[in-house]
């Protein structure tokens, strides 16, 4: 793998995004927005975590291992979230008999 | 001392492998790290969506102000720790320790934003187990809030501490003359650490000070 050696411009650039995003959601916090606020606050931070994880960790000049890595992360992750709350969530849904 | 880290070690056929398996094993640490903060996720989000109500209630005893600004002190010290990833590449050793002190300096000051609003909640009462006198709008599940918050925040705090310690490690080692622009894994892998820290409160702030400020029971 090529050395990828990233300058302080670069990452300037990445920082004043995370900073104007925090001060964004932070805003967005303060208005109510009904359930759009939970949709609005996740997006950002999904985005904020993408650009550390692109930029400050290198991702995005990383071998293909090490993204697999990540993604592999993610998706043992969503797995965990995803078969737990199709339990909890349609709990009650149908009826059952005893109760 | 430069030469001694740079030895190759003999299971490896050149430096640039040795680096690859080094990065490639701290990737697979940080993704047994997102499973561990990820138990905790997964048992806040099905509280939530269980009890909104008193998690929007409880949600509003923190302090949102101090939430953004932590959240943008732990930002501020990623960017510096990446400076120091380009400074120790570059082979600016003097800019490498200066920016490693930073980063410390901004870990610090997190943490003591973070106690300082401990305290805070200790002495409203919201401090399950120290204490805890909240009588409001459902006060089991505003404690289940707090046990939740304390403990997925303590646990962050305890990485941040630990991240200190890294640091403080790798600057004296840098201001040693240890890392150059041949070699300076330790600090690219002790960034990743670093980074990923800024990661799990980049999720926390959003879920325990912003989301549900406005459900009020």
């Amino acid at each position: 793998m090529a050395e990828h050696i990233v300058t302080k411009k670069q990452y300037s650039y990445v920082f004043a995004t995370l900073l104007l995003l925090t001060f964004i959601t932070t805003t967005v916090g303060m208005m109510d927005l009904g359930r759009l606020n939970v949709v609005v606050a996740l997006v950002i931070a999904v985005i904020k975590a993408l650009l550390v994880v692109l930029f400050f960790m290198h991702i995005y000049w990383s071998s293909k291992l090490n993204k697999l890595t990540v993604v592999a992360g993610v998706a043992w992750l969503a797995l965990l979230l995803w078969l737990t709350l199709t339990d909890v969530l349609s709990r009650g849904w149908l009826p059952f008999p005893g109760k | 001392m430069a030469n001694h880290s740079l030895a190759l070690r003999h299971q490896f056929d050149d430096v640039e492998q040795q680096k690859d398996a080094s990065t490639f094993g701290m990737w697979i640490f940080l993704a047994t790290e997102v499973l561990f903060f990820g138990g905790m996720f997964c048992c806040y989000t099905v509280y939530r969506s269980r009890y909104p109500m008193a998690f929007g209630n409880a949600s509003n005893h923190l302090d949102l102000i101090l939430g953004a600004v932590s959240t943008a002190i732990l930002i501020f010290s990623s960017f510096t720790m990446a400076c120091g990833v380009n400074s120790a590449a570059t082979g600016a050793k003097n800019a490498l320790v200066g920016f490693l002190s930073l980063t410390i300096l901004f870990a610090a000051a997190f943490l003591v934003i973070e106690m300082s609003e401990w305290h805070m909640l200790y002495k409203e009462g919201l401090m399950p187990g120290f204490n805890f006198t909240y009588k409001e709008f459902d006060p089991g599940h505003v404690q289940l809030f707090f046990c939740m918050y304390f403990a997925m925040t303590g646990l962050h705090a305890s990485h941040v501490t630990i991240g200190i310690g890294i640091l403080a490690v790798m600057a004296i080692r840098a201001w040693r003359g240890a890392f150059g622009p041949e070699y300076f894994t330790p600090i690219e892998i002790s960034g990743l650490y670093w980074h990923f820290v800024d990661l799990v409160w980049i999720f926390l702030f959003p879920l325990y000070y912003l989301i549900a400020r406005h459900l009020q029971g």
